[in-house]
């Protein structure tokens, strides 16, 4: 969507202390409908965070409606985040409310390369460490957490991790790359597969 | 070296690669197969148009209408203006760029990954995507199919190419014989169950054992469509007679000489007798049962004998809590016999169950009563043409004398994106792939069965044991 690219992100986290968080969830099906990118933020979570169809009743249980949370573009959450439809509505929605970073100890196949491909960057964590995490932004929502991707770290307060991330998804992330335009720049490449399939197999 | 089915087709398609470690593998990979539908193409589409891109193989492209639709009508309004607008930019977007399209009222029109194998567009050693996460349903051919995001959907538009990250393997033998009564549902259900719902991801798996290689293309689809259900990149079936016998004849499929070139090609597609995968699981067919989802997602999954089970059964805490939520959102207490369990609905459809033999499995079911009070049941055909076949054998008029609704192709209940939708506290018997919240609508109770335990559950308003119908 965005070709800036992301290196060194601050801000404050939400804490969604929960495994398994299906794009279902994340963004439901009502919303699929729209032709264009934007838009979806204020649908995000729409179950969860609001008690009524229209979005009028905010549900005062959830976490996206605490008021200590306002503002936080972290989010932070359990294994396998983003499960589920393959849905790019999902990182489009967390995108369009704010978040830059989603930080959680795995994530589904497909919604991971979405994210990739949005500049919202998933960093993945052990589970002690987001349990640390969790405690941390329990016992202080204020907390700023610091995510540099350059050198590949977490830092708030005393905690500071390091992550893993493919070197490919690192340099499309901090350069803000056109996967297209890099692409089309093997277009001799592609041309030669083209014409060595054999007969049955040109379309 | 020895090398896998998964190895087979990764190296048969890339166009430029690179070692990334030791074992790790990423390359730029050639798409042979790209199948299109309304939801996640418009905005892949406006970006081509933003930048004067063009379908660099629009020959290779297929679209169908198929989330977003009416069973009820062949109007594109039947379900609203927004609808219409994204069904309509789907019909613009294919004339423009010259891709062939199936829309709502075409005799080829269906839901994309049951159009694709009927017409012979699916096919031995393919690499297929499509803008829906079921397309790993393709895998049951041998062909290396997944599922993509928009941006992805765009740079296949724009390269016929996508980069990927070579995933790890892992092999699923199920051994035996089906026990009577044990459906292709039941197998993907009792798999997931065993590895969890994210048990496969980073994974391609190569399904294989006597169970599998007795099932029919229909039942091999089903197995392949849920593998994402448990998280795999991919799930695969090597190509046997049983694909050939399919595939012969179909509109797209080779033809004449080409067939049989085809044919000496696909037969070396399996994996070698001494490749190693990195995980190997083994199931035995005798010990499935059939399976009803109880939680929210579809590794939440028992036979429908045995009792709710209770969150101190799971030892990670995470299990526990996930256990803990979905028994609360799903209305159900620890040791209770699904039995016992009250339906208000059912659906019989979408691309997991919605084949031709799976109408004539439910309609084997339903000529034994009638619905129950109090049920509504839904009966949705996967395409146009399951939808002639099942009226020529007259299922039709089974599912309708038993009190069942016989419907138009599409998605339909499966995600409601039309007007198939669910409301707070109905509690349905699906035989489509998630169980996830709200998925069929807000507040709604979804347990995931197959087609045989859907009707029996229309039938007695509750879930029952199909094998007492045998």
């Amino acid at each position: 969507m965005t070709t800036a690219g992301i290196n060194i992100h601050t801000g404050k986290a939400m804490p969604l202390n929960q495994a398994n968080v299906d794009t279902d969830q994340i963004i439901p099906k009502q919303f699929l409908t729209a032709v264009t990118k934007s838009g979806y933020g204020k649908h995000l979570f729409h179950d969860w965070r609001y008690l009524d169809q229209h979005e009028q009743v905010p549900n005062p249980d959830f976490v996206f409606n605490k008021t200590e949370h306002q503002g936080a573009s972290v989010l932070l959450t359990r294994e396998n985040f983003g499960c589920g439809s393959s849905r790019e509505h999902a990182p489009w929605s967390l995108d369009d409310y704010g978040f830059k970073v989603v930080i959680g100890t795995s994530f589904a196949d497909i919604f991971y390369g979405n994210c990739i491909n949005n500049q919202l960057l998933p960093v993945q964590l052990t589970s002690s460490q987001m349990d640390q995490l969790f405690a941390l932004v329990e016992s202080d929502a204020s907390a700023q957490i610091t995510v540099n991707l350059q050198d590949q770290t977490v830092k708030v307060k005393d905690l500071n991790f390091g992550f893993e991330i493919a070197e490919q998804h690192k340099t499309n992330l901090l350069k803000g790359l056109d996967a297209i335009g890099q692409t089309l720049e093997l277009d001799d490449k592609i041309t030669a597969f083209e014409n060595n399939l054999p007969q049955w197999q040109k379309a | 070296m020895a090398t896998t089915l998964y190895d087979k087709i990764w190296q048969a398609h890339i166009i430029d690669a690179k070692k990334t470690s030791e074992t790790g593998e990423e390359g730029l990979i050639y798409i042979d197969r790209h199948l299109i539908h309304e939801v996640t193409t418009p905005q892949a589409f406006a970006g081509l148009d933003e930048k004067g891109r063009k379908v660099r193989c629009p020959e290779r492209t297929f679209a169908t209408m198929d989330h977003s639709i009416s069973t009820r009508s062949l109007a594109l309004d039947a379900c609203g203006p927004t609808n219409k607008l994204q069904l309509q930019t789907l019909a613009d977007n294919c004339k423009k760029h010259g891709i062939e399209l199936f829309p709502v009222g075409h005799q080829k029109q269906g839901i994309v990954h049951v159009m694709g194998p009927e017409l012979g567009l699916i096919q031995p050693g393919m690499t297929v995507v499509c803008g829906d996460s079921h397309t790993a349903t393709h895998g049951a051919f041998g062909a290396l199919a997944f599922g993509i995001g928009t941006s992805q959907v765009e740079h296949v538009f724009a390269t016929q190419t996508l980069k990927q990250s070579k995933a790890k393997s892992m092999q699923v033998q199920v051994n035996g014989s089906l026990p009577i009564g044990i459906t292709a549902k039941d197998i993907i259900l009792a798999i997931i169950g065993k590895i969890g719902h994210a048990g496969a991801t980073g994974y391609v798996i190569e399904y294989s054992g006597e169970a599998i290689s007795a099932l029919s293309m229909e039942e091999r689809m089903t197995v392949c469509n849920m593998s994402i259900e448990a998280g795999a990149k991919a799930g695969l079936i090597a190509p046997d007679q049983t694909t050939f016998d399919y595939l012969e004849g179909r509109e797209y499929a080779p033809k004449g000489d080409n067939w049989t070139q085809a044919v000496a090609y696909w037969n070396s597609l399996k994996s070698d007798k001494d490749a190693t995968f990195d995980t190997v699981i083994q199931l035995n067919a005798a010990d499935i049962t059939p399976q009803v989802t109880w939680g929210t997602n579809p590794g939440q999954v028992i036979g429908v004998n045995q009792p709710v089970p209770s969150p101190n059964d799971f030892s990670d805490p995470i299990d526990k809590d996930s256990a803990n939520k979905a028994l609360k959102y799903m209305d159900l207490a620890p040791g209770q016999k699904l039995s016992e369990l009250s339906v208000n609905n059912v659906f019989i459809g979408s691309c997991t169950n919605g084949r031709i033999e799976d109408m004539r499995a439910a309609a084997a079911i339903a000529k034994h009563g009638k619905v129950a009070p109090g049920v509504t049941a839904i009966v949705v055909p996967g395409s146009v043409s399951v939808k002639a076949q099942a009226e020529a054998e007259q299922l039709d008029k089974i599912f309708i004398e038993a009190g069942f609704e016989w419907r138009l192709p599409g998605c339909s209940m499966c995600l409601g994106m039309n007007d198939d939708i669910l409301t707070q506290g109905d509690r349905c018997a699906s035989t489509s792939n998630r169980n996830f919240e709200g998925r069929q609508g807000r507040g709604s109770r979804t347990h995931l069965v197959s087609p045989a335990m859907a009707a029996a559950a229309a039938l007695a308003g509750h879930f029952a044991d199909v094998r007492d119908y045998q």
